[in-house]
């Protein structure tokens, strides 16, 4: 999906959350942790909710929401980015967009 | 006669006997026994005398040849031996069966009362290790009361067995290392015991699914294990630190991988936290949303069930968390060393079970 595409690409870190989501806000705030600033999406605020979601899971996300873009690409949802973290591959893919 | 009323004449130790020994005043005393309020329906009571002045022989002696009751069963007895001997082989037979059917009784009761102290022994154990034994314990039917999840109840036997062989694991490891042993054979032990923690996760995501509460309150842990409870496990940062005071040489690479580990693991855990916290904010909102009193809680109950449905997630990940930290560690340690700290992990929550059994039994003695 065009959108999405774009929207992916608007930051560095860009996570597709929901605003009830908390499992997001985890991961929002690891990557503030981390010394990021990630561009948040707050899906279920945009019309077009359910192509996003739909889009995002075609795209190979393990779960449509949170969904992490880092550098344009597609990192993948929570556990994705906990298990890069824990073997020490999120912080050198980060490192390029630290504020 | 003259034998007879000898035979009637009783030694001077029987008081009663006196006024009532000589035939000639047969009548009389009869008359004096009326007057007196005895009894005249039974002339044995003319003839046996008062129990408590006689010794047994002077009884026995006096009544064989005494009681005209007697008199009649000799009579009897020369004229039918076999039917007295049959009549006496009954009884012993009857009494025997008798004695054989109480000892029986007896067995089975001692039994009965002996598989209820087990089973007592048993609940008090299952309740010291912290298992959710349901409060509304119906006493007709032992165990779990009917509203009982029966995936909670599949996952508490399933978690009785994992540490059944959670602890034979630990005894092999011990074993292993103390031994001089291939590091393929180490290799093995390494993975068994790591499966058996995967397979941990797999069950209490299931138990996640059925109810997250339970998973989430550590009932089905031992007292001493929940005090370190989070989000329905151990913490990850825990696990390493009671890990690496056990390993002897770490090289350079290792020393900073762990260290990153333990970095990362920590911002993991706090992400989480705060997400947790994010959760209890809204879900507090949620409950506490509209006019008191307005009675009408429907909408928000369905909101406020969304947002419990987030908790099951929450289990996942922390429990994803424990997986990734356990497998980060087997990927920087050597096999043995691996090893040394599956052993010193087992031994870790071996003890801390050991002090709930300890402290719950504390608090039964006496003050």
């Amino acid at each position: 999906m065009d959108k999405v595409m774009r929207m992916s690409s608007e930051k560095g870190v860009v996570i597709f959350t929901k605003s009830s989501c908390c499992l997001s806000y985890a991961v929002q705030v690891l990557f503030q942790d981390l010394g990021v600033s990630p561009k948040i999406h707050e899906i279920d605020k945009d019309p077009e909710c359910r192509e996003i979601e739909k889009a995002l899971l075609r795209l190979g996300c393990s779960k449509p929401i949170p969904a992490v873009f880092i550098g344009g690409k597609l990192v993948g949802s929570t556990n994705e980015v906990m298990s890069m973290h824990l073997s020490s591959s999120l912080v050198p893919l980060v490192k390029p967009y630290l504020c | 006669m003259n034998s007879a009323s000898t035979h009637f004449v009783p030694t001077s130790r029987v008081g009663i006997y006196e006024p009532l020994h000589q035939f000639g005043m047969w009548g009389e005393t009869f008359k004096n026994n009326i007057g007196n309020g005895g009894s005249m329906n039974t002339p044995n009571h003319i003839l046996i005398p008062n129990n408590q002045k006689l010794d047994n022989t002077n009884l026995s002696e006096d009544t064989s040849h005494g009681t005209p009751h007697m008199f009649d069963q000799e009579a009897s007895t020369s004229r039918h031996p076999d039917k007295i001997q049959r009549r006496l082989a009954q009884n012993r037979e009857a009494a025997r069966k008798s004695r054989l059917r109480k000892k029986a009784y007896v067995q089975q009761l001692e039994t009965s009362r002996l598989k209820l102290i087990q089973l007592e022994q048993e609940l008090d154990r299952a309740r010291q290790q912290g298992f959710y034994v349901g409060n509304g314990i119906d006493t007709s039917s032992l165990g779990f009361s009917e509203t009982m999840n029966p995936g909670i109840a599949a996952f508490e036997m399933e978690y009785g067995h994992w540490i059944e062989e959670q602890n034979k694991q630990i005894c092999e490891l011990r074993t292993v290392l103390h031994g001089h042993v291939t590091d393929v054979e180490l290799r093995s032990q390494v993975e068994n015991a790591m499966k058996h923690y995967f397979e941990l996760f797999r069950m209490k995501s299931a138990a996640a699914k059925a109810d997250v509460f339970f998973v989430m309150s550590g009932m089905w842990r031992t007292s001493a294990e929940r005090f370190f409870l989070w989000i329905g496990g151990f913490r990850p940062s825990d696990l390493l630190k009671v890990l690496l005071p056990h390993f002897d040489v770490m090289t350079d690479q290792q020393v900073l991988d762990v260290c990153n580990l333990r970095q990362s693991c920590q911002q993991a855990e706090d992400a989480l936290s705060q997400g947790m916290e994010k959760l209890q904010h809204t879900l507090a909102e949620c409950v506490a949303r509209g006019g008191l009193g307005e009675g009408n809680y429907i909408p928000q109950v369905n909101s406020a069930m969304e947002r419990l449905e987030a908790l099951v997630s929450f289990v996942n990940q922390a429990d994803h968390l424990r997986h990734e930290t356990l497998q980060q560690m087997h990927r920087i340690l050597t096999t043995r060393q691996a090893a040394r700290g599956l052993l010193a992990l087992g031994e870790y929550f071996q003890r801390l079970r050991a002090l709930s059994s300890s402290w719950a039994t504390r608090h039964r003695e006496p003050t």
